[in-house]
């Protein structure tokens, strides 16, 4: 394309350029800023998608993502020609028409109805094409596909994500094991406030609301570790609430499942009792939801209780804090040292006897031991 | 009560002042009023800016230690909150009050005392939810405020029932203010005035006012319903003894769209005035614009769930507002291409006012197809509660609303201030603010999609957000210049003389008719009317081609002509008086909100305090319903 300024050249005339829009010669039209600046945008615009990243909802892992980024894709497609011919008519006019001295005063158009009726169908007809895939894709991804599934019951916490594999009878917290290629169906629940569960790879988000039992599914096509965010509004440490799935083969996720199913072998740490810990965290069994719901309760009643994770096998996790820090000795005691400086916050600090008692707090021989502790619950 | 003087009690007594301070306090004029209602707005919407340019800097880089999460949820709280309830309706009924009596062609509203107390509420209100800054903590829920995060149990702190008061208070204001002007549209136009010749600003005030109407009780209800949840102990969203925190959310969102609706409805009356004057050619398809604005007020009772796609309402309930939600593009997108077709074909001038309405045009399509995303839901199941979002919101209520209101204050700026703004610094505050709005909130549609949730304090360094986030508190800052440049047209400008002409952009509507500044009585004879944009066929008539043709001597100068008519006496003229007591009524209602934002804390003051606010507020209504109809003579 020739990038072509135009100059002033005496009497307006027209000229129809080779890409078929007619201009009109006689005033300067900036092509190579217009070009430049849809570059900047194309540029930013691709750049935004960087399938690398997290979070990212370009890189679906899974049928419902996927589904759902299709759509999105078609819808956005459709507005960017929208966009393009709208601003574009609207620019075109700005230079055209923009008034010139000497010009006479413009003919009193009041309207034309077969204009107004052709857009106002063309749009409807827009929308339809974006209507009909969009409700068969709500009919279509509302359950999960028939046939085996792993059965997951999430359950909301502030600031952390439980996860209950009811058909195993294994409790655990803030990181997902599953099966690639097997549809796994979620019921979502709170006992505190709304949160919503959202894996940009794997799946749209579903709130996460007391008093209702919200389903939803996904599915992980490639083995990886996927990452999970509240996305609603929890309380001071929303952006801390985080979590981690982790895609794994069957057979490896069948060995991860024996794991958990095997009682814990290693002694109650002294320390983990004497500190309090144990009043909210359960690191030696499966019976931890009903012990939740007695947490809670008393929470309610001005209690210094909360729910806490389960801490049974804590060390075949990667991350602890809800997806928040790495499992390394130097964030274990950085975090048992002054959780509020990593989650400002959050309910440890708030309530643990440890952060209050000078007679229950942790001195640096306690956190040795206690990360020791839980370096050993495998 | 004796009319005869010296038998009137003195409290009873009309106020004289119309000079000096004391004259802002008592005044009942709608054009003064408008200024209050303009000047207050503006000051809540730099504050709401200064809110914004701390969340930006916090947000800049990763793990930035700015503000702490307690501080973080407050400012963008109290920022949505601000700069929606404090800012954008307050300057869209400023608009309401300085333009639409002129448009119509009265004297003032239907009310005017009532208009008085409807400015004094929003203003204690205002004051009454930001008192959190100073008394323990500002509401930090976010502004839809979710149950049960909003319940004492999850939100011990005071911040809360500013909330909760604070907009019950200016509930008040709306509606009464929506009652006024609807009484006011529909009652006072000067004859010949039907209403397809109503401007389409007027229109667009009585819509939006029947929508503040009929909306405002919704969110009363709710706001009840959770004072009385955090006052009394009941449970209406207390999930432990049985409440519901979804009944909140439909509450809020049945309120709140027809709500976002109100936004914007103002500004597009504004821009739909703009164009034809700085395009010299009517409004394209001016019927069909003044129907898709009812068709949006009406259709906009039927989308509030799309806020509510991801909670879970099942498939059928998403399907159905997926579609009744696209439904209501096709009118906003037919105002869109009727505006482009005012301009098309016309005489565009491009001063301030006109940048504003097309930069409103080209920023409200943004926002729109954006809109559309979100409108499909399994699309909005990623978006939801991203920075998509946030992205959308800004480029319809910033690019829209804001912009269209700018477009406003440069436009009607002369008529009232009798002073025009200048223009070249006018384009520096366009283009600043068009420049820094695509730079600061454009790459939050990335951001979204890229998976950053909203409402977060900080975010981790290997999410791959850093670059962007610290663009768009570039663009952030690009916006806060682009301001300061516009106070300092204002202020430079109002130490000009008041020498502006009445009619500086050769105008279409009535206001334009008379001097700038408008004398108090607005017109020395109600005008008889004969045409849609009837002033503007006063100046002109159609040639044979269509085209506008001058009228020699004709309503050209009609400031003068009805000067040189003049002998009109204007003792005939008949003003509402002066008065003290809607802002003492609106006292009464702001202590009793303040009284009863320390129930929890101390029962009895509170009580106390409420007590005295209801003596106050009864006395108030009752020097209103006795004092005289004018000053005694």
């Amino acid at each position: 394309m020739a990038l072509v300024r135009l100059y002033y050249a005496g009497t307006p005339e027209y000229l129809i350029c080779s890409r078929g829009v007619m201009v009109a010669y006689n005033w300067r039209i900036p092509w190579r800023l217009l070009l430049l600046a849809s570059l900047f945008l194309a540029a930013v615009l691709l750049t935004g998608c960087f399938p690398s990243h997290s979070q990212s909802t370009f890189d679906p892992a899974g049928p419902v993502a996927g589904r759902q980024l299709d759509l999105f894709k078609l819808i956005f497609w459709t507005a960017a020609v929208v966009f393009v011919v709208v601003e574009g008519v609207l620019v075109l006019a700005l230079f055209r028409y923009r008034r010139k001295p000497g010009q006479p005063l413009p003919k009193q158009t009041h309207g034309s109805t077969p204009l107004e009726i052709g857009w106002t169908i063309l749009p409807v007809v827009i929308l339809a094409v974006i209507a009909v895939p969009t409700v068969t894709t709500i009919f279509a991804q509302a359950d999960p596909p028939p046939g085996e599934r792993v059965e997951v019951k999430v359950v909301g916490h502030q600031w952390w994500w439980e996860f209950d594999y009811t058909q195993y009878g294994i409790t655990t917290a803030n990181e997902l094991h599953v099966p690639v290629g097997k549809p796994v169906a979620i019921e979502l629940q709170s006992d505190d406030v709304i949160h919503s569960f959202w894996i940009p790879k794997l799946a749209g988000k579903t709130d996460v609301i007391p008093t209702r039992t919200n389903r939803m599914w996904f599915q992980a096509d490639k083995p990886g570790e996927y990452y999970g965010q509240c996305a609603e509004l929890c309380g001071l440490a929303h952006a801390q609430m985080r979590f981690r799935v982790i895609a794994e083969s069957q057979s490896d996720f069948d060995l991860w499942v024996a794991g958990q199913k095997t009682p814990a072998a290693v002694p109650m740490s002294s320390v983990f009792g004497i500190k309090g810990c144990t009043v909210c965290h359960t690191a030696t069994g499966q019976d931890a939801l009903a012990a939740q719901a007695t947490r809670m309760a008393s929470f309610l009643k001005g209690n210094p209780q909360f729910p806490a994770p389960n801490l049974t096998h804590f060390a075949t996790r990667s991350t602890f804090a809800a997806g928040l820090l790495d499992r390394t000795d130097e964030n274990l005691r950085k975090w048992l040292k002054d959780p509020e400086t990593v989650k400002p916050g959050n309910r440890m600090q708030e309530l643990a006897g440890a952060y209050h008692n000078p007679s229950m707090a942790l001195s640096d021989a306690d956190i040795n031991a206690l990360v020791a502790y839980l370096n050993s619950l495998k | 009560m004796a009319t005869a003087t010296g038998a009137l009690p003195g409290f009873l007594r009309r106020p004289t002042t119309y000079t000096g301070f004391w004259s802002w306090i008592v005044t009942v004029d709608h054009k003064r009023i408008g200024l209050l209602y303009g000047g207050t707005a503006i000051f809540f919407f730099l504050i709401g800016g200064l809110e914004a340019l701390t969340l930006r800097t916090q947000l800049m880089r990763p793990g930035n230690t700015v503000v702490s999460p307690e501080l973080y949820n407050q400012l963008f709280t109290m920022h949505a909150l601000t700069m929606i309830f404090l800012a954008i309706m307050p300057m869209g009924v400023a608009f309401f009050n300085l333009v639409i009596p002129l448009q119509i062609g009265a004297r003032d509203v239907a009310f005017p005392r009532l208009n008085a107390l409807s400015y004094w509420i929003f203003l204690f209100g205002g004051l009454l939810l930001n008192a959190g800054w100073f008394f323990g903590g500002a509401a930090g829920d976010g502004w839809f405020a979710y149950a049960p995060l909003t319940t004492t149990t999850f939100s011990p702190g005071r911040g809360m029932d500013f909330y909760v008061l604070g907009l019950l208070v200016m509930g008040t204001s709306s509606v009464a203010g929506a009652l006024n002007f609807v009484v006011t549209i529909l009652n006072m136009r000067a004859p010949g005035m039907t209403l397809m010749r109503m401007p389409v600003f007027t229109w667009m005030t009585l819509v939006t006012s029947v929508l503040l109407i009929t909306a405002m009780p919704v969110i009363t209800i709710a706001l009840i319903e959770l004072g009385f949840d955090r006052f009394l102990q009941t449970n209406f969203f207390n999930p432990a003894a049985g409440g519901d925190p979804i009944l909140w959310q439909h509450l809020f969102w049945v309120f709140g769209h027809p709500e976002v609706y109100i936004l914007i409805l103002p500004a597009m009356g504004i821009v739909s005035e703009v164009l034809p004057t700085f395009s010299k050619k009517p409004l394209f398809g001016y019927p069909v614009v003044v129907f898709s604005g009812l068709f949006i007020g009406v259709m906009g009772w039927g989308v509030w769930s799309h806020h509510m796609f991801t909670v879970g309402l099942g498939s059928v309930a998403n399907a159905t507002f997926a579609i009744t939600t696209m439904l209501i593009a096709v009118p906003t997108g037919v105002k869109i291409f009727n505006w482009i077709s005012t301009m098309w074909g016309g005489s565009l001038e491009f001063k301030t006012p006109m940048l504003f309405a097309i930069g409103f045009i080209a920023l409200f399509i943004v926002g729109g197809l954006s809109g559309v995303s979100h409108a499909s839901p399994p699309s909005d199941a990623q978006q939801q509660d991203t920075y998509y979002i946030v992205a959308h919101i800004h480029y319809v209520l910033f690019g829209g609303a804001i912009f269209g209101l700018f477009t406003g204050v440069y436009y009607w700026f002369p008529k009232f201030m009798g002073r025009t703004l200048s223009d070249g610094l006018g384009k520096l505050h366009f283009a600043l603010m068009f420049i820094g709005m695509n730079i600061a909130f454009g790459p939050m549609h990335w951001l979204g999609m890229d998976g950053m949730p909203r409402r977060i304090y900080t975010y981790e360094a290997n999410m791959g957000w850093d670059l962007w986030n610290l663009v768009s508190t570039f663009g952030s800052y690009s916006i806060a210049i682009g301001m300061l440049v516009f106070l300092w047209n204002v202020i430079t400008t109002m130490r000009k003389p008041q020498d502006a002409p009445a009619d500086p952009w050769d105008g279409r509507t009535l206001e334009w008719s008379i001097p700038s500044p408008p004398p108090l009585y607005n017109f020395r004879e109600i005008p008889q009317v004969h045409a849609r944009d009837d002033f503007w066929h006063r100046k002109y008539t159609e040639g044979p081609d269509g085209r506008a043709v001058p009228i020699r001597g004709g309503g050209a100068h009609p400031a003068e002509a009805s000067h040189g008519q003049g002998h009109e006496d204007t003792h005939a003229i008949h003003l509402p008086g002066l008065s003290y007591f809607p802002i003492i009524t609106a006292a009464g209602l702001g202590i009793m909100g303040a009284g009863m934002s320390l129930f929890r804390t101390n029962t009895p003051v509170a009580a106390g305090i409420g007590v005295v606010g209801l003596i106050v507020l009864f006395f108030g209504a009752y020097g209103w319903a006795f004092e005289p109809a004018g000053p005694e003579e």
